[in-house]
Order: C-alpha cells, then structure tokens, then sequence
C-alpha cells in the first residue's frame, strides 16, 4: 500500500490560515489501512482543526467526507456538486490523490494534509516499511523475493558493500543488510548461481528517470 | 600491458608493489596536496587519491591526482558510484585517461549519511562491479556501453576495493571473483589487522586460483594510538581489529604509542609479504603521511623498483 | 450509550471539547477485567492521543484523563470525580468557552449573581 505521516499540525493550521471554510477530504483506500487519511482520521483532525481555530478566535468550518478512492475520476467527481460552496479542500490522501483532485478541480486550492511516504508494508499495527520503488522492471526472481534496489540503502545490484555489519545496514541499526537477506534467502533456496553472476546495468529508463511514467494497456481500453 | 603504468610494471615484473593514499584537502589549497607528495614521492610505485571519501567534500580526485604527478608522483584515481551517473563516470574516465592517469579503483562510496550533506541525492546508477565491468569494456573493446566506438580508449589498470572481514565471509571470496570477472586487474583490500582472518580469507581465494588472475594488495594501517583503534572498531563499518593488537598498543604509555603503532604496522607488512598470493601492499598512513617512509622503509621496501 | 470504553474513539473525545466540555474524564474497568478483553487498554491509548493533540493545540493537556475502577467501587467513583473536577475548576474553562464567552467561568458568574 502507499503510507504516510501526518503533516504537524502547526504546518496544518498555517496552511488554513486565510480560509474560514474548508473541505477535509479523506480516502477509502491506502490511507485508510495505514490509518492517516481514512474517515477516522478525517473526523479527528477535523475536530482537532476547528478547537484549534476557535480557541484562537478565527473559527473556521469543515466540510468532512471520505471519497471511496481520490485516484479515480468517478469518487472525485463526487465532489463536484459541493466544492464551489467552500475556499479550499485538505486531502489526506497520498500525493496521488491529492494532486488528481487538483487537477479535477480546478477553481478550487488543494492542500496537503499528509506527507506521503512510500509502497509499503504493516510490520505491527503502527510500523510500516518500504519494499517496492516501482522501478518498472522487477528482478525479484533474481534475488530471492527481495529487491535490491529498495532494500540497499545504495540500490546496489552487485552487493553488499562493506558497511553490512552482522546483517544491519550501517545506515541505520534498525535497517537490515538488504543484500544479506538476499544472500540468506538465495543459500536457503540453493540458488546462489544467481549471486555469481554480472547483472547487466539497470534500465532506469522505466524508473522515475524516464520522467513521469504511463501505463496504457491496450487490451483493457 | 592492459595500460602500461607503473604499478602494472611493476606488478608484473614480479615484484612486491607499494601503493599510498593521499586524501586531498577540504579546501582548494593545492600546497596541501603537494607537501602530502613530498612525503611519498620516492616510496611508493603509485599513489591513490581518494574520491570524498566518507562522503565528506574535498578537491575532487582527479584534481588531486593531477597534483601529485606534477610532484612526479603516478597516480591512483579513485573514483565512487555514488555521486556520478553513468554519464558523469564515462566522461571523467575520459578525461583521467587523456591527463594521463593510469590507474584507477573502482568504489560504491560511503553512504551520503556520513558526511557532511547527510541531505544529498545519491546516485548509484551503476554500481562499482558494473563500472569495473564498463572501464574494461571502453579500455579493450574501446567502445562506450552504447556502442559507439571511442576516439581514443582509456588505458587503465582497473583496481576494486574488498573488505576480507565484511559479513557475510562466506560471499567475500565469491564477491572477489566476481569482481575478476567483471575485469578488475587488481584489488586492494580493507586494513588488515586480523591476520587468522585474513590467511583464511587468502587460502580461499587460492582455491579458487583467484591469486594468478588478480593481484592482490593488501591494506595496511598503522594505529597512531590506541584511542584510535577503538575509535576505529567501533565506528568503521566492517573494521576487525582484534582484541590482542588494541592490547599491544594500549599497554604503552600515551606517548609511545605511536612508535609502537609504527612498529605494528611494520610486522604486520613483513607478515603479509609472506602471505601465498599477496602480490603487494597498501599503506593508508590516514593524515600520517610523513610516517610512509619509515614504514615502507621498515619494512624492506625501498628503494622502489624502476621497471622499463 | 457506551458499551465499554473500548467504543470510545479520538474524535468522540474530541467532539466532547467542541461540544463545550472543559474536561472528559473516562472511566474504565481495572485493568485486566475488562469484558471484552482489552476493551480499556484501547480506551487508555486513545486518551493518550487525545492527550497529545490538545497539548499541541494549546487547549491543555489535563483536560482528559482516564480512571480504572469496578463496577462495586462507588466511593472511589465519588472522589475520582471530585479530583478530576477540582483539576478543572482549577485550570479553568478551556480556551474553546473562553473564546464562547462561557463555560465554568460563565457558569460560576450566573451562580454568584
């Protein structure tokens, strides 16, 4: 799922300063199973927003809903019919939600409520971590189910290099060596012929680096 | 000859080779560089000139490199994946060669979160095994890794760095072949202080033959005291310095230590020259460059050999 | 109706400020004796949050605070209550009544005159 913190919420209230009634708008999806931008979480900082704003004397209204998906032209259009009616709308869903509601509406100024963070997985309940970058051409068959280029804070395809000390990254001591889990995994699995062998230098092209990317699917339009 | 420099000379007329380092300054003073030449200059067969190792911003490598053979000294570049792309990479391999630097050493460079811009964007587009791998190609094919065909291929002697004690032992040898592999004609390896370690590293790589097909360097660092080898134990990733060497030079009264580390350094290179498959030595004197000639000196290792 | 603390969310706590609460005390079973399990764990981990958002919107922390006691310890229930308003009382209507004009100032106005 992609995750994500809380914005502080001074950064929050100093945004909403020249509104006095806004639109908080939350999301069905990733948010909400990582718990930062789901209809709960539109409730509490809706609350939290209007006590700080009254107690300051400039109150201000909040309009709450939870769209099924921000990331879909027909939730968002669920707006539609409302969002002239108000001076601003806060979304706590991920970047992409945020930015395809600013692109839909376009009178109207988006803020973010959230810093997103990453495509991630739930360790515990309040512990997500990283383990895809979407880099468009996977190589988990290569390297036991773990990726390289996530898991090794150098993104090293040949690793590790010689700051993995007992299976930690020395990064972080709470990072594990992505490439001893690698390694580890590929020996459990008896296929470290795949370590043994040069890899050829990664096409970032499908990455980030190609610039921003597009998935047509013929077959599904 | 893959490149004709010094240190391939003399590596392959037999000898026992001898290489330095030289961190160049955080400044852009080049007097620095040039007093750290002084001390070099006559002792060793070439000089590494570090890449902002630690990530710590410092005059660029080739720059550096530049310095010291103006001071007649050959020199090493080293260069790190970590702040250039593979555009970046090509283009300095290019211009190192056309400066007439023979020697270069291929490294990932420490993370960006032990310098000082702990914010900076890393690079890594390809690691140090693909830009071994990539040098070779330009160097023998004389082609970029599009294909084009050079106006002029880089001659290097292609060097790579292993650290013998880094977990996971088990991968360090296969990780060395891999390196040979990819085209590394050398490789210089991490401090050696654990020599049980390192004699069983070497045995392996014996095995595996890897000593006839890829010369190897060993490093040597002599402890200024014994505050430094603590310090280095604990904060150096990958170090292993045994409980007994930090002993022996803590026994001492402060203000010998630093002799003792000197006599330290000095056995543990007349060790090493024994060693089976150890075709030279690295001795990173880490800001202690003026101490060079009395170690490599110590050791029965100068005059340097003039091989035509 | 509130089955068990454990039904009490963030925002109902916070709803209770806006509605014009100077204080929310919440009150759970002990602690290892609650019917559903860990029903009053859950409730003492929201207040905490709750606790934490009214520090950081300058409304006091102290203004919500949870208690355990069984269903057979009315007199404690008594002087809990009395404690926690005495600590309300003492801190004063919150800045959300103040900016109202009203709350237990107000209140104690209208019981003097």
């Amino acid at each position: 799922m992609i995750t994500g913190t809380p914005k502080p919420i001074d950064e929050v209230l100093e945004m909403l300063e020249p509104y006095d009634n806004i639109i908080l708008a939350g999301c069905h999806g990733c948010v909400t199973v990582c718990r930062v931008g789901g209809e709960k979480e539109v409730q509490v900082l809706a609350s939290t927003l209007r006590l700080a704003r009254e107690a300051s004397g400039k109150k201000i209204e909040i309009r709450e809903v939870s769209l099924e998906r921000q990331c879909d032209p027909e939730y968002v259009e669920q707006m539609r019919p409302y969002v002239e009616d108000y001076q601003a709308v806060l979304s706590i869903a991920c970047g992409a939600g945020i930015q395809f509601l600013a692109e839909k509406i376009t009178t109207t100024p988006l803020l973010p409520g959230i810093n997103t963070g990453f495509l991630g997985v739930t360790e515990r309940q309040g512990e997500w971590t990283e383990r895809c970058q979407g880099c468009g051409d996977c190589v988990l068959h290569l390297t036991g189910g773990i990726c390289p280029v996530t898991r090794c804070a150098k993104s090293l395809f040949h690793g590790p290099c010689g700051g993995s000390v007992r299976g930690i990254c020395e990064v972080d001591k709470e990072i594990k060596c992505g490439w001893q889990l690698i390694i580890d995994r590929l020996v459990a699995l008896d296929q470290m012929e795949n370590y043994g062998k040069l890899k050829p230098y990664k096409g970032w092209n499908s990455a980030r680096d190609g610039g921003p990317r597009r998935i047509i699917r013929e077959d599904m339009i | 000859m893959k490149s004709g420099s010094n240190l391939e000379k003399v590596l392959a007329a037999g000898h026992l080779s001898v290489t330095a380092e030289c961190g160049p300054p955080r400044g852009a003073n080049p007097d620095i560089v040039r007093k750290k030449a002084a001390f070099v200059k006559g002792h060793v067969d070439a000089c590494n000139v570090t890449d902002n190792q630690t990530a710590v911003v410092r005059m660029s490598s080739l720059a550096g490199c530049m310095l010291i053979k103006e001071e007649g000294i050959e020199p090493l570049i080293q260069m790190v994946v970590r702040d250039r792309n593979r555009i970046a990479l090509q283009s300095d391999l290019l211009g190192a060669a056309a400066m007439g630097v023979r020697n270069l050493l291929c490294l990932s460079g420490d993370h960006q979160k032990f310098g000082d811009d702990p914010q900076a964007k890393n690079v890594f587009d390809i690691d140090s095994m693909q830009l071994i791998h990539m040098t070779k190609m330009m160097r023998d094919e004389g082609v970029f890794p599009s294909g084009d065909k050079l106006d002029g291929a880089p001659k290097f002697f292609i060097g790579c760095a292993v650290n013998p004690f880094a977990d996971p032992f088990e991968i360090r040898v296969p990780r060395l072949k891999l390196k040979m592999e990819a085209g590394a004609d050398f490789v210089q390896t991490q401090c050696i202080y654990n020599m049980t370690k390192f004699k069983e590293y070497m045995e392996l790589a014996l095995k595996e033959g890897l000593p006839e097909k890829i010369k190897i360097l060993a490093g040597v660092t002599p402890l200024k005291s014994a505050g430094m080898a603590k310090f280095m134990r604990r904060m150096v990733a990958g170090m292993d310095i045994p409980d007994e060497v930090v002993k022996r030079i803590a026994d001492e009264p402060k203000e010998k230590q630093a002799a003792k580390g000197i006599e330290m350094a000095i056995e543990q290179i007349q060790e090493l020259k024994e060693i089976e498959g150890v075709s030279g030595i690295h001795v990173m004197a880490i800001e202690w460059e003026e101490k060079l000639e009395e170690i490599i000196g110590g050791a029965g290792l100068l005059p340097r050999p003039v091989v035509e | 109706m509130l089955p068990c603390t454990g039904r009490i969310d963030e925002a109902l706590l916070l709803k209770a400020f806006e509605n014009g609460a100077d204080g929310v005390m919440v009150v759970g079973c002990l602690e290892g004796d609650c019917h559903y399990i860990s029903g009053n764990i859950r409730a003492r981990a929201r207040v905490k949050r709750v606790y934490a958002i009214l520090e950081q919107i300058k409304i006091g922390p102290n203004r919500i605070r949870m208690y355990n006691l069984s269903a057979g310890e009315g007199s404690k229930f008594a002087a809990y209550a009395n404690e926690f308003v005495d600590q309300i009382v003492e801190l004063g209507p919150s800045p959300i009544n103040l900016a109202r004009g009203g709350g237990v100032q107000a209140a104690k106005e209208e019981e003097t005159t």
